[in-house]
């Protein structure tokens, strides 16, 4: 059966709670979900409150001031700050998104924290993400041709560059597959909304001459056909993109071929 | 423990080269199952009240009969897809997934042939 309840062994216990030695002028707590796979307890989530005077407007300034300043054992993956890697994907306040494009200001109360949903955990927010990898890579996401390379660029109108808007800005965080419970229950075998955004970005290019390789490849009950339009994947995407209607897109082409 | 590489589990058995039929049934089955219920509904509603005998000669009637087996064929059609993936989608014990999905089937099966038999054996005067 698909498992609703977390195992034993990862049902989250109170943590510790780090106040700062004066009070603060502007306290925001903020409570992280701490896991870690060298001793043999069980997640907690630790309280750290912090001095909003003294601190960046983003959800990701906030954790680098606590691992800079107060608790630098607590773990989490980020690089460019702004939107455009990826690294910083978690869940803030119940909604996966990119801690450093979300703003403290925009969570009411507490600021919970927790590693994206439903996937192995390596350390406090780092999930591990060689499975989901493994799928993007089985959709081979590349360039597939069979004439002989042109002398200059391979060539697109503009209306067929027109398609590929809203899918190549995709940053690769899973912020989308992450929230699908369709991609919790049966991620070994659907691939989720974040690779078949990435697939679609490669069946729309006109480019492409592995078009029908792709299709045949996807045409399975579980690689595809998990999506029930839950629409989780498009409410939580941090870039405003739309996983759901590239999926749709994947299946009218499906019917497309049929008759 | 597996030591297989992340790539060949997630690649697992392949394509299984099928699924829109099933995914097409379902939405086709469900389009059409928005016009036989308004006409199920309004005549529940207009014979309300109507003898036994009054009901029983409209049901047999060629028109009503007709649209009757066509509602029955789509409900079950379009219920055991839906299960199907519901038990797909929840039961991960092979074993016990087999049983669920043959039940349902077989449980949507016989009674659609039961509906239409019994709306037939009325048509046909039995």
């Amino acid at each position: 059966m698909a498992e609703f309840t977390l195992p034993k062994n990862s049902k989250i216990k109170p943590g510790k709670k780090h106040t700062p030695a004066t009070p603060p002028k502007n306290p925001r707590t903020f409570k992280v979900y701490r896991w870690s796979p060298d001793d043999d307890q069980n997640p907690q989530l630790d309280e750290y409150v912090i001095d909003m005077a003294e601190c960046g407007p983003m959800v990701l300034d906030a954790l680098i001031k606590i691992k800079n300043e107060v608790d630098s054992t607590l773990t989490f993956r980020r690089s460019c700050r702004e939107g455009i890697c990826g690294s910083c994907a978690m869940n803030i306040d119940g909604t996966n998104t990119l801690a450093c494009t979300k703003a403290i200001d925009e969570v009411k109360g507490d600021v919970a924290i927790y590693p994206l949903p439903h996937m192995p955990v390596v350390k406090d927010l780092v999930p591990d993400l060689k499975h989901i990898y493994a799928q993007l890579a089985s959709v081979e996401p590349w360039l597939k041709t069979e004439t002989n390379p042109p002398n200059r660029e391979r060539l697109q109108s503009v209306e067929e560059r027109e398609k590929l808007d809203g899918l190549w800005e995709c940053i690769l965080c899973f912020c989308c597959s992450t929230s699908c419970p369709s991609y919790w229950w049966n991620s070994d075998r659907y691939l989720g909304p974040a690779v078949l955004l990435q697939s679609y970005r490669w069946l729309a290019d006109s480019r492409d001459e592995a078009t029908g390789e792709r299709l045949d490849d996807l045409e399975d009950p579980f690689k595809l056909y998990r999506c029930h339009t839950i629409m989780n994947c498009t409410n939580t995407c941090p870039k405003g993109l739309n996983p759901a209607k590239a999926i749709a897109e994947t299946k009218k082409m499906m019917l497309a071929r049929q008759g | 423990m597996s030591l297989r590489s992340p790539l060949a589990t997630a690649r697992g058995l392949g394509s299984a080269k099928s699924g829109t039929h099933h995914w097409w049934l379902q939405r086709v089955t469900a389009v059409a199952l928005v016009p036989l219920v308004i006409w199920f509904v309004i005549s529940l509603i207009v014979h309300a009240g109507a003898s036994y005998e009054e009901a029983r000669a409209w049901i047999g009637s060629p028109l009503p009969a007709v649209m009757m087996i066509c509602l029955i064929i789509a409900t079950f059609h379009h219920a055991q897809l839906g299960l199907q993936v519901v038990i797909e989608d929840y039961i991960h014990a092979e074993s016990c997934k087999i049983a669920s999905l043959l039940i349902v089937k077989g449980g949507a099966f016989f009674l659609g042939l039961l509906g239409v038999f019994s709306v037939a054996r009325i048509a046909f005067g039995g």
